[in-house]
């Protein structure tokens, strides 16, 4: 099985604190990679370099046998990164902000209204997004994992504010998503409540 | 991709008023500050408008400034720009092109106004309002690329200021030459022709250091 | 060229470079610079309009020619830095501005102290002083760039980006304050009288010049040195240079 993503000797110094050093890691399609650690152990920092957002200080991250820097634009697009932040504008309206994304990733047309009403957004699609509750940004956030194309998705969080409900729907994508050759690497501190047959976990340790 | 994506800047600005409103009143009060400075004087203010009407310009640009990448950037729009590697150029195009029509056109459309103020006459006036259209776009995409080096720096608006004035400074002369020259009856194509070419220049180099400065500010 | 500089990317290699070259450079600066400027203050003859007050030049030319060469030395090593993302570069723009900004600071602080007996007042606005006035600023904007960012390597490429933007500039500006000035040109003379230069009073000049350079190029290798130990002080090889902790 092809490795989607190679990491090999990675290491990230921010502000003189080495947050990891040599760390190592693989993802084939159809895996779920679950990153931990407590909070500043660098699992953000992490997954920027993996989505290509920055340069490691060492090592380097190999997609599909060639390093990131020789094929930027084919990564990116293969690629949907879902950062700590929301990716949207809280004085635009979550139809909105489905259609920026759009235009942005160049995705086809879809029925954004359906797809709001399966998250559970219906009725809210014309407020601005700082009148809806956290959860319900969240959601409008996370609509893009509807959207996308792309195989290797890369989430900070993504589980942040959800409930319950929200957080097994979101799962129920992720199985979606594996059981089609795509791959997942998220960051969470909760554990998983389905089960993930392919799930592997990395550890990463909080250094001083 | 940039209609779509200007159209979203414009509903954004229809949205939050003060983002152009305020820009715009501070032009105005600092037009009125010289005036009541200097001294009421006529002639001195006919002699002294060129200076003041572009400083007062650049002073408003750079207010707007500010907001330009705040709450995209705040809000991670730049990183998911950045790390799709697609929209970066169209976005940023399109910030230039909203700051313009929501910043630098008021300007031109509010000169009638300034050359009552500042006792500017017919042939100064005409000068003045070309300057302003042609220089106000350039006075955008400097604004742009101060608020692209400065997006995630701590207190970032002065700073942003003092980057963009020096680069300013040509623009600055070429611009009051141009109205000093009409007041005089002189010819000032001359001036005008330069200020074309700084703005021809600026669209062709601008837009990648903005990307640039947004990918470096991401990372 | 690329073989011979390729390994003085190495952040190591750099250091131990700097750190012989150094002792060379500065020692023949000093040497030179009091040879010159004593030269030139002392014993090169006077001008027939100025007199003694011509003399000032032997540190304002120097100084003014350097502050223009240091920024496109700048320039470059923001080129390098981020283009070809060589850390080292990038550390030697902050290690160069600064220096910079005293030698603009020195040329202005000079060009005033000349322009006193000369016009009557300290500050006149004519093309060279105002020109090095906004080369000051420019160089305190890439500084106060580096400085508003919490993380250093962010704010050392935005600085440097900075640097490449503010050389594009320069050229624009120095034209549009050139032609600023002509255009204003008062009743009185605003220029600086640069007196012909007579054999005598070039040599001095020129030597004063290398000095000048030696002594810019010293004070890069020591600010670079401290660059790198700050930037790679987790690195094993900085703890054993500095004897282990």
């Amino acid at each position: 099985m092809t490795d989607f993503l190679r990491a090999s000797g990675l290491s990230c110094i921010r502000q003189d604190r080495v947050l990891f050093q040599a760390l190592d890691l693989e993802l084939s399609p159809g895996q779920l990679l679950q990153i931990q650690g407590k909070n500043g152990a660098g699992k953000s920092s992490l997954l920027r370099l993996l989505a290509g957002l920055s340069t490691p200080d060492d090592g380097d991250v190999l997609f599909c046998g060639q390093p990131l820097a020789l094929q930027a634009e084919q990564y990116a697009a293969s690629l949907c990164y879902i950062g700590h932040q929301s990716g949207i504008h809280e004085h635009l309206t979550a139809m909105e902000n489905l259609a920026f994304w759009r235009a942005a990733y160049q995705l086809p047309f879809t029925d954004n209204m359906d797809l709001l009403g399966q998250l559970g957004l219906a009725g809210l699609e014309d407020m601005p997004c700082r009148m809806l509750s956290a959860g319900q940004q969240r959601r409008v956030s996370l609509a893009r994992l509807w959207l996308t194309q792309a195989p290797l998705w890369i989430l900070d969080e993504p589980f942040t504010a959800l409930d319950q409900h929200a957080i097994q729907r979101l799962q129920q994508r992720f199985h979606q998503h594996l059981a089609t050759g795509g791959a997942i690497i998220v960051t969470t501190h909760q554990a998983l409540s389905q089960d993930f047959p392919t799930l592997k976990t990395l550890e990463l340790a909080y250094r001083w | 991709m940039v209609m779509t994506f200007l159209r979203r800047e414009l509903v954004l600005l229809a949205r939050q008023k003060a983002d152009w409103l305020n820009p715009l009143l501070f032009f105005l009060i600092v037009l009125t500050l010289f005036p009541l400075g200097v001294g009421p004087e006529p002639n001195q203010l006919r002699i002294m408008a060129p200076g003041i009407v572009w400083i007062a310009s650049l002073l408003s640009v750079l207010l707007a400034a500010e907001r330009l990448f705040r709450d995209d950037y705040r809000n991670g729009v730049i990183e998911q720009l950045v790390a799709s590697r697609q929209g970066l150029m169209a976005f940023v195009l399109a910030k230039v092109a909203a700051n313009w029509l929501s910043t630098g056109l008021p300007l031109v459309v509010m000169s009638p106004v300034v050359a009552m103020l500042l006792g500017v006459e017919s042939a100064a006036f005409v000068a003045m309002m070309l300057t302003l259209l042609l220089g106000t776009p350039l006075l955008s995409i400097l604004s742009v690329l101060g608020a692209a080096l400065t997006m995630s720096a701590d207190k970032g608006g002065i700073l942003l200021a003092l980057l963009i004035l020096p680069l300013y400074i040509p623009l600055l002369i070429f611009a009051t030459a141009a109205i000093e020259a009409a007041s005089m009856g002189l010819p000032y194509s001359g001036q005008l022709a330069i200020l074309v070419a700084m703005l021809l220049l600026a669209l062709a180099l601008v837009p990648l250091a903005v990307a640039s400065a947004l990918r470096i500010n991401v990372s | 060229m690329f073989k011979w500089l390729h390994p003085l990317a190495k952040p190591e290699t750099l250091y131990h470079f700097c750190g012989r070259l150094f002792p060379w450079l500065m020692l023949s600066a000093v040497g030179i610079l009091l040879f010159g400027n004593l030269w030139g203050l002392l014993f090169a003859p006077q001008d027939y309009q100025q007199f003694d007050t011509v003399r000032i030049i032997y540190i304002h030319v120097p100084s003014a020619l350097l502050s223009m060469s240091t920024y496109t030395m700048m320039a470059i090593a923001a080129f390098i830095a981020l283009v070809w993302q060589v850390k080292v570069a990038q550390w030697s723009v902050l290690a160069i501005a600064p220096i910079g900004a005293v030698f603009t600071a020195i040329s202005l602080l000079t060009g005033m102290a000349w322009g006193k007996p000369m016009w009557g007042t300290w500050w006149e606005w004519d093309a060279r002083l105002t020109s090095q006035l906004i080369l000051l600023f420019l160089y305190l904007g890439v500084i106060a760039l580096y400085g508003a960012f919490s993380d250093r390597q962010t704010g050392g490429k935005v600085a440097s980006l900075l640097a490449i933007i503010g050389i594009v500039n320069i050229p624009i500006i120095h034209f549009s304050v050139e032609w600023w000035n002509t255009l204003h040109q008062g009743a009185s003379i605003t220029k600086f009288d640069t007196p012909s230069v007579h054999p005598s009073m070039l040599w001095p000049l020129l030597i004063s010049l290398l000095g000048f350079y030696l002594l810019m190029l010293a004070l890069v290798c020591l600010r670079l040195r401290t660059a790198i130990l700050e930037n790679e002080q987790h690195r094993p090889w900085v703890r054993a240079t500095l004897g282990g902790h």
